[in-house]
């Protein structure tokens, strides 16, 4: 169509949005990028540092500590994260999806599980800050383990468990998501597909691994990436049920921005870790502008 | 679409069910060893689903309890000692009086609708321009929105406070609800815009070719043709920003700065720090957070989820 653009009403209907973006993202996300590379103070661009923010960020022990094993720090908080939370959504996922599909239930196990997705994290951290209480008579894990006569832990105070309490809840909170998700994917796999292969005699775990799978993939990654996107973004779980502690051990890179720009005033550091995210977060970015350059031209 | 997938539901399913039948008909005689094998099968998955159905509810009903229960019971015994049962409305009235949980949850509403409403004014509009519009560099600014998508907040935090801080002192934006207004409604752009788009997008071009041959302008066209079509659309991403608002605690603690309009996540918070192990005050401080949220959930149900599948499957 080779009209004239109408440029008063393309403005009528584009730059409210354009305005904001420009105000909201474009402008500060490339202010925070200088910001990085400089002292911050007042969180205004003052004295240039260069590398300097970015030496400190990877040098802090509490930021990410390669030198122990396991390591430890808030990037590699993030990392046992990716590995364990989203592995564990898309499994029991697909898993609650497939059982489901059996039953005449379906839609009321699936409304039960997708409903922490309604939830704020303020609210599931304190429902399960309630569940890990260390006392017995408080936190019904423990008050389970007591059953078993083992004495009560303390699930979101050591150390070494405290990251995969965190998770577990994450995990909990996801699984709906998952599931509402790759159900949708299972639905739309023709039935005379594994209906051709039970008659050739096909068994149900071959059915499953054979077709079900490699027919989800798709969707399945997009699920694992949108998971992923969530775990580099992760905060308000953290925040409430931990403020990172005990001790700095259960913190996470959204964690630590926070802290180091509002709680520290540390401008530059607080800027140099919004770049790390923003950088993990480039591919992604760069897959979906591919991804959607092809359908956008039309 | 959704509609017909759910329509669709258990004829698909149906198949895969039978057609072990079937297979087992044909196979072998359907001896009562074969028939005890499938209705262990079947409890089997009745049981598993039971337990999903426990471990997915028992950690939310106890602390729902427990909002109810006095204050002496609950450092007592567990929630799941019934013989210690009384229930009291108590809880609800000191966090909602003396705790200030009953501002806080006006404060939300305050910020939620405001910041729900404008962007589903800002999203389909620009929506509109960018799948039935012509002009130049409209799919290379379209991308760069879908760019945008994956620009965590995190990096617009201190340039965005600093600008508030030193462009306009004398309003003192983030003492007021207009910073956090502003600030939901620009990071949810790059989704909504994407999201109304690409559902747009899917709308007959006859009908809008139609409209303009007609004679009908855009500003016609999207208000008479556009929008009575795509309520649903609209409608779901519209529950979907709402809910994430009214949950939303990390741009609360950037973006408002007067104690007096805290949001309910915030209010929580305070309590959290203000009395960690009072749990009747913190469970009853929870469940005020999560009642719309649910009730939504349960009303709106079919559009949230249709929200959240577009945002992730598209």
């Amino acid at each position: 169509m080779a009209e004239k653009t109408k440029w008063g009403t393309v403005l009528l209907f584009l730059l409210p949005a354009i305005l904001l973006l420009l105000f909201f993202l474009v402008y500060p996300a490339l202010y925070t990028v200088l910001l990085s590379f400089d002292r911050g103070r007042n969180g205004v661009l003052g004295e240039f540092v260069g590398l300097d923010n970015y030496v400190r960020v990877f040098s802090d022990q509490d930021f990410i500590n390669l030198s122990t094993f396991p390591p430890s720090g808030a990037l590699w908080n993030n990392v046992v994260w990716i590995i364990f939370y989203t592995s564990f959504v898309i499994f029991l996922g697909l898993i609650i999806a497939v059982i489901a599909s059996r039953v005449r239930y379906e839609s009321v196990i699936k409304a039960v599980v997708f409903l922490p997705m309604a939830i704020s994290a303020t609210a599931l951290a304190v429902i399960w800050k309630f569940v890990y209480a260390p006392d017995a008579n408080i936190g019904l894990l423990n008050a389970i383990l007591a059953n078993f006569g083992v004495s009560p832990i303390s699930w979101l105070g050591d150390q070494g468990i405290v990251n995969f309490a965190l998770i577990a809840v994450g995990i909990w909170a996801s699984v709906g998501f998952a599931t509402v998700i790759l159900s949708a994917a299972l639905k739309s796999i023709p039935a005379e597909i594994t209906e051709a292969a039970r008659v050739e005699g096909a068994n149900e775990l071959q059915v499953f691994f054979r077709i079900t799978i490699p027919m989800v993939s798709l969707p399945m990654s997009v699920l694992a990436v949108t998971l992923i996107v969530n775990v580099i973004k992760l905060f308000d779980l953290i925040y409430v049920m931990t403020g990172g502690g005990p001790g700095t051990s259960s913190r996470v890179i959204a964690f630590t921005m926070y802290q180091q720009a509002f709680s520290a005033g540390q401008y530059g550091f607080g800027s140099a870790v919004a770049v790390v995210m923003l950088v993990l977060l480039l591919p992604i970015m760069i897959f979906n502008v591919r991804r959607f350059r092809t359908q956008a031209v039309r | 679409m959704s509609r017909d997938r759910r329509a669709n539901t258990p004829a698909v399913a149906r198949p895969g069910a039978t057609g072990v039948v079937v297979r087992r008909a044909v196979r072998r005689e359907p001896t009562i060893a074969n028939r005890i094998v499938s209705v262990i099968d079947r409890s089997a998955i009745h049981f598993v689903l039971a337990l999903v159905a426990l471990i997915w509810l028992v950690p939310t009903v106890g602390l729902l309890i427990t909002s109810f229960r006095p204050r002496s019971d609950i450092q007592a015994t567990g929630w799941w000692d019934i013989a210690q049962l009384h229930l009291t409305s108590e809880n609800y009235q000191q966090v909602l009086q003396a705790q200030g949980m009953f501002e806080a949850f006006l404060n939300t509403v305050f910020i939620a609708v405001p910041s729900t409403l404008l962007p589903l004014a800002i999203c389909s509009l620009a929506a509109y321009a960018f799948s039935w519009m012509n002009f130049p560099f409209r799919d290379t600014i379209f991308l760069i929105i879908v760019g945008l998508l994956m620009v965590p907040v995190q990096v617009a935090f201190i340039p965005v406070l600093t600008l508030f801080r030193e462009l306009v002192p004398q309003l003192e934006l983030t003492r007021g609800y207009v910073a956090i207004w502003l600030a939901h409604t620009a990071f949810a752009l790059p989704f909504g815009i994407f999201l109304l788009r690409n559902f747009f997008i899917t709308l007959p071009g006859e009908m809008i070719e139609a409209s303009r041959i007609d004679g009908a302008s855009d500003v016609q066209i999207f208000r008479s043709v556009i929008l009575p079509v795509t309520v649903p659309a609209i409608a779901a991403y519209g529950i979907f920003q709402f809910l994430w608002v009214w949950n939303d605690l990390l741009m609360a603690l950037v973006f408002v700065q007067d104690s007096s309009k805290y949001p309910m996540t915030r209010a929580v918070l305070n309590l959290l720090s203000q009395y960690g192990t009072e749990w009747h005050l913190l469970a009853a401080g929870a469940f005020l957070v999560m009642v719309v949220p649910v009730i939504v959930f349960f009303s709106l149900q079919r559009y949230f989820v249709q929200g959240l599948l577009a945002g992730s499957i598209k």
